[in-house]
């Protein structure tokens, strides 16, 4: 116990706590709950009734009434308790609602019912988790697909992408020739040339590829970057070129040279911008938006967001559909934050 | 080799492509349709059941329906279109818009019949007045309407405002109906330019010139905006659904009125199915009419329509599937399955047989059955015209704008003709 | 899996061995460059020249062959404007609109979120337990996707969203903050700076730990007190890092589109319309769609960009060295 009072407040060696240390957990504290705290109101939210979201002061716990089965009707009957009037103080099951006016029975006594206005009763509650808002997911939407697009998308533009760049960057690395200096700079120039600035004329050439509409149109278009160019060349250049050269000696073919040593070499790298590649993949939003019209096409981004405004969608599924879309790329959060983190430091700024 | 394995080699060769030939003819037979579909209800459901029929009566053919969001339908279908990579056939509701890409089905119909029974609507789907293709038919005849929630009247003790009621006592009631039941929301008005046109033209807006071209703003026009826009400052329409969203995208207020929160929503007779299955037996509901203005008493028409597009590769079997739905007892089955209103002239002179329909939704379709007779000629005029949609969009956007305090009422006016001139100068 | 690639890096051998032999080494560099150089030539190059192209055509059609020959006319539409300070003098108003919010936008944003994150990045590279876990804690709203972020926030902040509850149970009237623009622009900035800053917390937070001890040390012995030791020797130290990370800031800044339109959709009005979004409707979601404006304003934007990327570069060079 001492421990971990100490492990607590161990601090820069001087003797107890100082202000700035107090500050500084306080700061972290708070980072903590405005960095999670609303991801996880949503989750939470994510598990409660239709009904259940549209009372305002949302409570905290999930609430749902309770429904009980009535000899002599097909379906189950939602449970009140009646709190004024007559028959104060029962609980008991409603058959139907028309207006203001509520017809109720007691389910021990099948047969007798009797009405009461609805002012007069109230819904009798228990803690329950609406994973109906989930299944619902499966049933309405065509959850499935919008998932197996983003995934596959995702996983083969990384794939392409990390072939593509580290070939190219073996190249502009390892390999002196004339002209690479002007490739070196058309690289440089496809940095100052985002999508966001070519959107017409990509949406025609991808149409005269019959890219449109396909996941090809997502993929290839986004498999070019040249920060994979740089980040990998960067890399590669700290590769001795004696490797090389001795394999070279050897007979190895330059292509054996490429996949059986720099790949290998460089996988630290590679790994860094494979995670960079699908998170932005996965997140991608502008581009598919307008390369994908079909709705069997979407990715989970897109169908996420033309369900806000659809006219079936309620908040429940939508809720829903979110958390099972930020899921993925919190596991891998979860796994690789340590690789992310340094990967970023390290490209900082290139 | 040896004969024997020369001769077994043969065999296998000879099987292969006797299974090849057969697998190409059998996909040489195997035609397949591509259907985009949005539903309000459950209009789609029904397309299948039918499809289906048509299926078992042709052998090796296959309609495959993809069930879109009404948003893809509005922006994604259009650019499918120009990439050429679209569907056979679509439920669209941007009739003359999409004129450039149909398919004329006239050599693989009656012409004769399908004229009886679609006549009234077929100029909707052409190009222009020297057009007579044969482009589709409308599955639904839809009317703008006001829903009200008859309960919360009764509950406040409000009386319901009579036939030739206009805005200002309808607004009046609503509020009234509001404060005296606690409800949020006293009226609201799906964000959309074509739901604006019906009580603007009832206000006693134009929207057309004498010549024919359009002119979208003028006087009456504005005098409407202006109410509009007050009534949003003032509490009575629902602010969330024009204020909160941005551009042209479109939001209802379904939901409000569905939980009992709302009590008078302007929406349209699309809504009825969902409505009927969602509210139950929660409150009762109405239909009433259009409030009356200089212009009249009218909502806007509409509806959607079945469509095949030239980019196909089978039009004579797109002909055949229109034909088939065009059937009386398709289109009538169509029609009570889906509790629409039918644009079919033979299946409409009989009252509807609706299926499953509880007594509020069967009202409330007669209810807008019979206001059909009373549609505006500007209100018919504007939902054919092929630039209709640019001119709703302009009225979304500005609109939006005076409403939340963006630009004055006068500005946003006199940008809308502006933006109008510069649409038509573009489409040419 | 790993077999499944080996599998297929040795089918390409025996071409790429071929092309060796008849290049010779050093211009199969080439080879290597081709796939990344085609990529790059198609989709990034050639969009450069058509967008030109669009930039000077008018009419509706995506097809090059119907569009007609207008010149400048695009680029004379969009810039029409008695006072480029007010919106509302111009021709195209949407447009400038979207060019005043994105100013404002980046100005702010990319104010709060250098701020933030350089605070954090202090605060991080203090001498604190699990350090590793906080930094995780910063870095996770940068992996959500722009909908999510958007969404996530949209809900708090519904009439009868968690913030209005919170007011409510502290006695204030609740906020309609969607419904105004201020506030929705406002939110809008939270939220982007919410969302990207644990990225640039990182590349501060490294920047400050390259800084060797030995100068805190030295600091220190001198009874330097700790805002002096910040402002005389930290800052001037991570200075070059601060360029790096204010100029990527902006430029990613200017680009924002997802995550407030998923937001606000570019509502109430067009308080939040962007020009990534003026683009998009332009050209995509409007009618008729109007590529030739569309191109024009991308080009505009484009130059802004190109002019931020350079200093951008300079900038980095200038850390390396420096």
């Amino acid at each position: 116990m001492a421990k971990i009072l100490n492990f607590l407040t161990r601090t820069r060696g001087k003797n107890g706590a100082d202000f700035m240390d107090w500050l500084t957990y306080a700061y972290l504290v708070f980072g903590v709950l405005i960095m999670f705290g609303p991801v996880l109101w949503l989750v939470a939210s994510s598990f409660k009734t239709e009904a259940e979201l549209s009372k305002f002061p949302p409570r905290l716990l999930p609430y749902q009434q309770e429904m009980v089965e009535v000899e002599g009707y097909d379906k189950l009957l939602p449970l009140f308790e009646v709190t004024e009037g007559e028959h104060a103080g029962r609980v008991v099951a409603q058959v139907k609602r028309i207006g203001l006016s509520s017809k109720l029975v007691d389910p021990a006594k099948p047969d007798e019912t009797f009405k009461v206005s609805v002012k007069e009763r109230v819904a009798v509650e228990s803690i329950a988790l609406a994973w109906d808002n989930y299944t619902e997911l499966f049933e309405k939407f065509d959850f499935i697909r919008y998932f197996w697009n983003s995934t596959f998308i995702t996983a083969v533009s990384t794939i392409i992408m990390l072939i593509v760049n580290s070939m190219a960057a073996f190249a502009l690395s390892k390999y002196d020739f004339r002209g690479r200096n002007t490739v070196m700079a058309l690289v440089i120039i496809v940095l100052m040339i985002p999508q966001t600035v070519v959107l017409v004329p990509l949406f025609l050439i991808a149409k005269e590829l019959y890219l449109l509409d396909t996941l090809w149109g997502v993929i290839i278009p986004g498999a070019a970057t040249p920060t994979g160019v740089f980040l990998l060349r960067q890399y590669m250049l700290t590769i001795p070129d004696e490797i090389l050269d001795a394999a070279r000696m050897d007979k190895a073919s330059e292509w054996k040279i490429y996949w059986r040593i720099i790949l290998p070499l460089s996988a630290p790298a590679i790994a860094v911008l494979a995670i960079l590649a699908i998170m932005w993949r996965w997140n991608e939003f502008l581009w598919p938006l307008i390369a994908l019209s079909r709705s069997e096409n979407f990715t989970l981004q897109l169908a996420l967001n033309s369900f806000q405004g659809e006219l079936d969608t309620e908040w429940s599924n939508l809720l829903a559909m979110t958390v099972l879309t930020l899921l993925p790329i919190s596991l891998v959060f979860a796994f690789l934050q340590k690789y992310i983190a340094t990967g970023i430091a390290s490209t900082g700024g290139k | 080799m040896t004969k024997k394995n020369l001769l077994k080699k043969g065999a296998a060769l000879a099987s292969l492509a006797l299974g090849l030939a057969s697998f190409s003819a059998a996909s040489a037979t195997a035609q397949e349709l591509r259907f985009m579909c949005s539903s309000d209800g459950n209009e789609c459901a029904t397309f299948r059941e039918l499809f289906d029929k048509f299926e078992a009566a042709n052998d090796g053919v296959s309609i495959v329906i993809e069930d879109v969001p009404y948003k893809s339908i509005l922006e994604n279908l259009p650019i499918q279109l120009a990439a050429g990579t679209g569907p056979d056939l679509a439920k669209v509701t941007d009739l003359g818009g999409l004129n450039q890409y149909y398919l004329d089905i006239t050599p693989h119909v009656d012409a004769a019949t399908w004229e009886t029974n679609f006549g009234s609507t077929q100029p909707w789907f052409r190009g222009g007045d020297d057009d007579n293709g044969i482009y589709g038919m409308l599955t639904q005849l839809t009317v703008t309407g006001p829903f009200i929630n008859k309960t919360l009247f009764d509950q406040a003790g409000v009386a319901v405002p009579g036939a030739d009621a206009d805005w200002d006592t309808w607004a009046a009631a609503a509020n009234e109906v509001a404060k005296a039941t606690g409800v949020t929301f006293p009226m609201a008005m799906d964000r959309s330019g074509h739901r604006i046109a019906g009580p603007a033209i009832s206000y006693g807006a134009k929207l057309f010139a004498d010549d024919g071209s359009p002119i979208l703003v003028d006087d009456a026009f504005t005098a409407y905006v202006e109410k509009f826009v007050g009534w949003h400052k003032d509490g009575t329409m629902a602010p969330e659904v024009w204020g909160a969203s941005g551009g042209t995208s479109y939001q209802d207020a379904k939901a409000e009125f569905i939980n009992g929160d709302l009590v008078y929503y302007f929406s349209g007779s699309w809504q009825i199915q969902k409505m009927a299955e969602s509210i139950g037996d929660d409150f009762d509901w109405q239909v009433v009419g259009s409030p009356c203005g200089a212009g009249g008493c009218s909502g806007m028409p509409g509806g959607a329509g079945v469509v095949g597009f030239e980019q196909t590769e089978h039009p004579e079997l797109v002909g055949k599937l229109m034909d088939f739905l065009a059937q009386g007892d398709n289109y009538n089955y169509l029609t009570a399955k889906t509790l629409n209103i039918p644009a079919h002239a033979g299946v409409a002179a009989n009252p509807v047989d609706y299926i499953d329909a509880s007594e509020d939704a069967a009202a409330a379709l007669n209810a807008f059955a019979a206001q059909v007779a009373g549609l505006s000629p500007i209100a018919l005029k504007y939902q054919g015209f092929k630039h209709n949609r640019a001119m709703f969009n302009i009225t979304l956007q500005r609109v939006s704008q005076a409403i939340v305090g963006e630009l004055s009422v006068e500005d946003a006016m006199a940008r809308a003709k502006t933006d109008l001139a510069e649409a038509l100068a573009a489409s040419q | 899996m790993l077999a499944l690639l080996s599998a297929v890096m040795r089918i390409f051998e025996i071409p790429m061995a071929f092309l060796q032999r008849v290049l010779g080494i050093k211009r199969l560099a080439w080879v290597f460059l081709a796939p990344n150089l085609i990529l790059f030539s198609l989709f990034a190059f050639l969009p450069v020249i058509l967008n030109i192209v669009y930039a000077v055509t008018g009419g509706d059609q995506i097809l090059l062959k119907d569009r007609s020959f207008v010149g400048l006319d695009n680029f004379d539409t969009l810039s029409k404007c008695t006072n480029y300070l007010d919106p509302n003098s111009c021709q195209k108003d949407i447009f400038w609109r979207s060019v005043h919010n994105t100013g404002w936008f980046i100005v702010l944003q990319v104010g709060f979120m250098v701020g933030f994150s350089l605070l954090t990045a202090l605060v991080l590279n203090r001498d604190i337990r699990a350090r590793g876990f906080f930094r995780s804690v910063f870095f996770f709203p940068v992996l959500l996707s722009p909908v999510v972020v958007a969404l996530v926030w949209k809900w708090i902040l519904q009439r009868q969203g968690l913030l209005n509850a919170g007011l409510d149970s502290m006695g204030f009237e609740p906020v309609l903050w969607l419904l105004e623009r201020k506030w929705t622009f406002a939110w809008s900035i939270f939220l982007s700076v919410w969302a990207h800053m644990g990225f640039y917390t990182l590349i501060l937070l490294a920047g400050l730990q390259a800084i060797p001890r030995d100068v805190y040390e030295a600091a220190l012995m001198d009874a330097a007190k700790p805002f002096r030791t910040f402002r005389k020797i930290t800052l001037p130290l991570l200075m070059p890092t601060m360029l790096v990370v204010m100029i990527l800031a902006l430029i990613k800044g200017v680009q924002t589109f997802d995550e407030v339109y998923a937001f606000s959709g570019g509502g109430p009005g067009s308080a939040t319309t962007l020009v990534i979004q003026y683009v998009y409707e332009t050209g995509f979601a409007g009618a008729p769609r109007l590529f030739g404006l569309a191109s024009a304003a991308s080009i505009m934007l484009a130059l802004v960009l190109v002019v931020l990327t350079g200093l951008q570069l300079w900038a980095t060079r200038k850390n390396a060295d420096g």
